[in-house]
């Protein structure tokens, strides 16, 4: 069976589970569940001592720089496109395509970190809002500091994959492992437009 | 038959090369066999293992804290020592014992109930049990050390664990040893949800599960979206600890209020995370001993989907005396009161599943009538404290430790002695004594009465908890007196028990397959089951599947002669290989919170002062952490293949060999 099943690979069907839906998968959606939640808490915290300033906080709009993180917003989102093509790719089996996409997708995750890094210098060194100095540090540095960290994991996850395109193993049967990681990856790129939404733009209507 | 031939699909037969593996341990005994294990039902036996063995730990100090409270005055603990033990008794009977034993259900019995030869992912599964470990060392670590152990009850309010007000690393394990338990939980929840939506056998439609199997679900369920709350929370608390931040530091605008929230958001799910699991083993055993079908099995599945929802929106309850204001204390209040009615339904389902039935007093049947009885008086002061304007009454009194204590030992305790009982049998092809079963449930039943019945009285009359001792005037000293009698009789109980379970093991009488005539699937196996579970992955026709197998045994056997047929014809049985990677990526964890945690900073006087030994030692650990993911990820999830003869022996020559080549 599985040697016939090979020609006519079917990616939206397991026929070995009771649903159809590949373990992973619904492994996947089912972390993500959770994740949101982690999301959920950490974007309330920020929202509830915004409402809450103690006096001297400086207002965030003072702080923020709008245009880059526009800017940032703009590459994660087109690293999603690419992602989604690298998924396509792999599941034609075309592994040539499906590098171009991982590297375009690591190299666009790379420039949001390094625009975070920047920003993150600049907020402690020119605007001296520190992690410590005041809560809107704490939750601003906190907040998006995880964000930062879920879109490292998801760099190095990717860069994992694309050296294992390398060894010959990785063939169009195991693309449920570049799907599922896709998932994850389009999954940290909504959450940063909560966050974009909810952090920067907020402070700016 | 293409749901026969599970994970075949996964098997790369056309790929020459071999997966890339340092070492393949195949020990299947002695020290190496268990640390590498993938194999559901001993991970279910290790967890239970390690919950029997931390309620030891938490008996004692329960132990420790009726003596001190036995008579007024008493000067046996100091009030620093006092509060060690309530908080270490709290957070180890919850998160290191009722836990654990739930789990150990959930890995034992779970697969056997849906017809699955093992989780989804075995691997992963390794990886929930030796994190829960490493979370539970870590929690524990502080008795060792000149700190003490974490002192600040089992909720943990902001800011009594800031820095300022508990400035020993105690707190630093307590909160990295919760945050890792979460870890683990969460992974294995995960596992869950996955194995029973997926891993169903041919016919095992989602309303023939077994009720234990859906409360596994909810709890899962329950599991995966509470435990982020309290993480949060936990991260937080870290992060002012160890870096300065100020997210409860009041002076730069911190709100310990937002630590009630959290913790609570988490911890009114948690109550259901330890019930649940209780309710469905009730539900399993009910039905075997009334001999008599679940009465209104979709009911009760349903109300379990409903007390798991309603759950997410009653956390305040145990906020009222906070001033959250009218609107959201009569709000929270009505919720409350509305979660008590599925919670009543059910019980209305087990007397109606009593009812008329023929029922036969074993031991796991009067644990489970005790529960029924228990369980009801608990529910009824929670009710109680949903009233608001009651509970300012109440809160913070005995009659809150009355009220969890019913619902926690009457409730979850019970029913877990109950499923212990009930499925020992299975799990060591060795049956209980019905004396000494029936002695240790009378001695547990009436000594938990005798401790925690007083105090409903104590806590009406103003003794206040977690107060380590009171003055003979205050009319408290009969009930407390009464109070650590019943919790030696209790103690004696539990040692009865386990010491029953204990000589079963070695010396009981063996039992056949399916002792009680059972109505379920896991006791279609032979017992002890055998590592493969099924011979033949049965096909489901009917709810109670057993039942039905029983009384329809010449269709069975021609439906199972030729599912063996064609799974042979597939390349057999798939077993998935051992692994030592969850193991040690758990150890890199160790090594990492005991980094975080333990360690003294280089310079504790400046923040952040985590330069030197203490980020050297965490990163050592993540460092291991990475590795062996690493490792993990690359050595994949293949397995080898065995072919069984008639009586379920495995035929030697198909041994070892890798699996789809
Ligand atoms: C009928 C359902 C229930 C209702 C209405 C209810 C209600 C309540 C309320 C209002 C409180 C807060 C009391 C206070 O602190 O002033 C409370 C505390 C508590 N309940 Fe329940 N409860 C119910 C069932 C359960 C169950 C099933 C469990 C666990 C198995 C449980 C475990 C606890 C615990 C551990 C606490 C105390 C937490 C602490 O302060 O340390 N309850 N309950
Ligand atoms: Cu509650």
């Amino acid at each position: 069976m599985s040697s016939t099943a090979a020609a006519t690979l079917n990616h939206h069907h397991d026929p070995t589970t009771s649903t159809g839906i590949a373990n992973k998968k619904l492994l996947m959606w089912a972390f993500l569940a959770s994740d949101c939640m982690f999301f959920g808490c950490l974007i309330s915290t920020h929202l509830i001592y915004r409402l809450h300033p103690p006096p001297g906080t400086p207002p965030a709009r003072e702080v923020f720089s709008i245009e880059l993180t526009s800017f940032s917003t703009f590459i994660l989102l087109m690293s999603s496109l690419m992602m989604a093509l690298a998924v396509n790719a792999i599941q034609k089996g075309n592994l040539k395509s499906l590098r171009w996409s991982l590297l375009t997708t690591i190299f666009f995750g790379c420039i949001f970190l390094g625009c975070q890094v920047y920003e993150f210098r600049n907020f402690v060194f020119e605007k001296h809002l520190t992690i410590t100095n005041s809560i809107l540090g704490t939750t601003f540095f906190t907040l998006t500091g995880t964000h930062g960290l879920h879109v490292l994991i998801g760099v190095i996850w990717l860069s994992g994959m694309l050296l294992y395109s390398f060894t010959g193993r990785l063939t169009e049967k195991d693309s449920i492992d570049v799907e599922s990681m896709g998932l994850y990856w389009h999954f940290v790129d909504i959450v940063w437009i909560v966050i974009f939404t909810a952090v920067y733009l907020l402070e700016y209507i | 038959m293409e749901a026969l031939a599970k994970t075949d699909f996964l098997a790369k037969d056309d790929l020459p090369e071999k997966p890339f593996v340092l070492w393949r341990p195949t020990a299947k005994t002695g020290l190496m066999s268990w640390l590498t294990t993938v194999d559901h039902k001993r991970i279910g036996f290790l967890y239970g293992i390690s919950g029997l063995f931390f309620f030891i730990f938490g008996g004692i100090e329960a132990l420790l804290i009726r003596i001190q409270l036995a008579v007024p005055n008493n000067t046996f603990l100091t009030s620093a020592q006092y509060s060690e033990m309530f908080t270490m008794h709290g957070t180890t009977m919850i998160f290191l014992v009722v836990m654990p034993i739930g789990a150990a259900f959930f890995n034992f019995i779970m697969p056997l109930q849906i017809g699955a030869r093992d989780v989804a992912f075995p691997r992963l599964n390794a990886f929930s049990f030796w994190t829960f470990l490493v979370g539970a060392i870590i929690v524990n670590l502080g008795w060792f050390m000149k700190g003490g152990a974490p002192d600040a009850g089992w909720f943990g309010y902001a800011p009594l664990t800031t820095r300022t007000f508990s400035p020993t690393h105690a707190i630093d394990m307590w909160v990295m040893g919760l945050q890792l338990l979460g870890v683990a939980s969460i992974a294995a929840a995960l596992n869950f949800i996955v194995t029973i939506i997926n891993l169903r056998a041919p016919g095992m439609t989602m309303m023939r599960l077994p009720v234990f199997t859906w409360m596994t679900l909810f709890t899962s369920f329950l599991i995966i979206l509470s435990f982020p709350a309290i993480t949060i929370a936990l991260i937080e608390i870290m992060m002012d600890r160890l870096f300065g931040t100020n997210f409860f530091e009041v002076s730069n605008g911190g709100l310990p209020i937002l630590w009630q929230h959290l913790f609570w958001i988490f911890g009114h799910p948690e109550v259901y995370i330890l019930i649940l699991p209780a309710m469905g083993i009730i539900s399993e055993i009910l039905p075997t001993f009334a001999r008599k079908p679940l009465f209104g099995y979709p009911v009760v599945v349903f109300s379990g989907a409903s007390i798991g929802f309603l759950g997410f929106g009653v956390w305040s309850h145990h906020m009222f005396t906070t001033g959250m204001g009218t609107t959201a204390t009569a709000a929270f209040a009505l919720m409350t009161m509305a979660i008590a009615v599925p919670t009543g339904v059910k019980i209305f389902n087990w007397i109606g599943t009593l009812w008329g039935g023929h029922l036969s007093m074993r031991t796991p049947m009067m644990f489970a009538l005790g529960f029924l009885w228990m369980f009801m008086i608990g529910g009824l002061s929670g009710v109680m404290h949903a009233a608001a304007p009651a509970d300012a009454q109440q809160h913070g009194s005995y009659f809150i430790v009355a009220h969890f204590h019913y619902v926690l030992i009457g409730g979850s305790l019970f029913a877990l002695f109950a499923g212990i009982h009930y499925w020992f049998p299975l799990m060591f092809g060795r049956r209980v004594s019905e004396f000494w079963g029936k002695l240790a449930f009378w001695l547990v039943f009436v000594g938990f009465n005798v401790t925690f019945f007083p105090m409903h009285f104590l806590g009406l009359e103003g003794m206040p908890r977690r107060t380590f001792t009171y003055d003979a005037n205050m009319g408290w000293n009969t009930g407390n007196f009464w109070s650590t009698v019943g919790a030696f009789i209790l103690a004696i109980g539990v040692a009865v028990y386990f010491l029953t379970m204990i000589y079963t093991y070695f010396r009981g009488a063996r039992t056949t397959r399916d002792p009680w005539d059972a109505r379920t699937l896991e006791w279609s196996l032979p017992n002890p089951p055998p590592e493969y579970n099924f011979r033949v992955l049965p096909t489901v026709h009917a709810r109670d599947d057993w039942w039905y197998e029983k009384r329809h045994t010449q269709e069975i056997a021609r439906e199972a002669a030729e599912h063996a047929r064609a799974e042979d014809a597939h390349g057999g049985i798939h077993m998935p290989f051992q692994s030592i990677y969850p193991f040690c990526a758990s150890v890199g964890i160790l090594i990492g919170a005991i980094g975080v945690a333990v360690v003294d900073p280089a310079n504790p006087a400046q923040y952040p002062g985590f330069w030197g030994p203490k980020i050297a030692v965490t990163i050592l650990g993540g460092a291991i952490m990475f590795v062996s993911v690493v490792l993990w990820s690359l050595e994949g999830n293949e397995g080898y293949h065995i072919h069984l003869n008639e009586d379920g022996s495995i035929k030697d020559d198909a041994g070892h060999a890798p699996a789809g080549h």
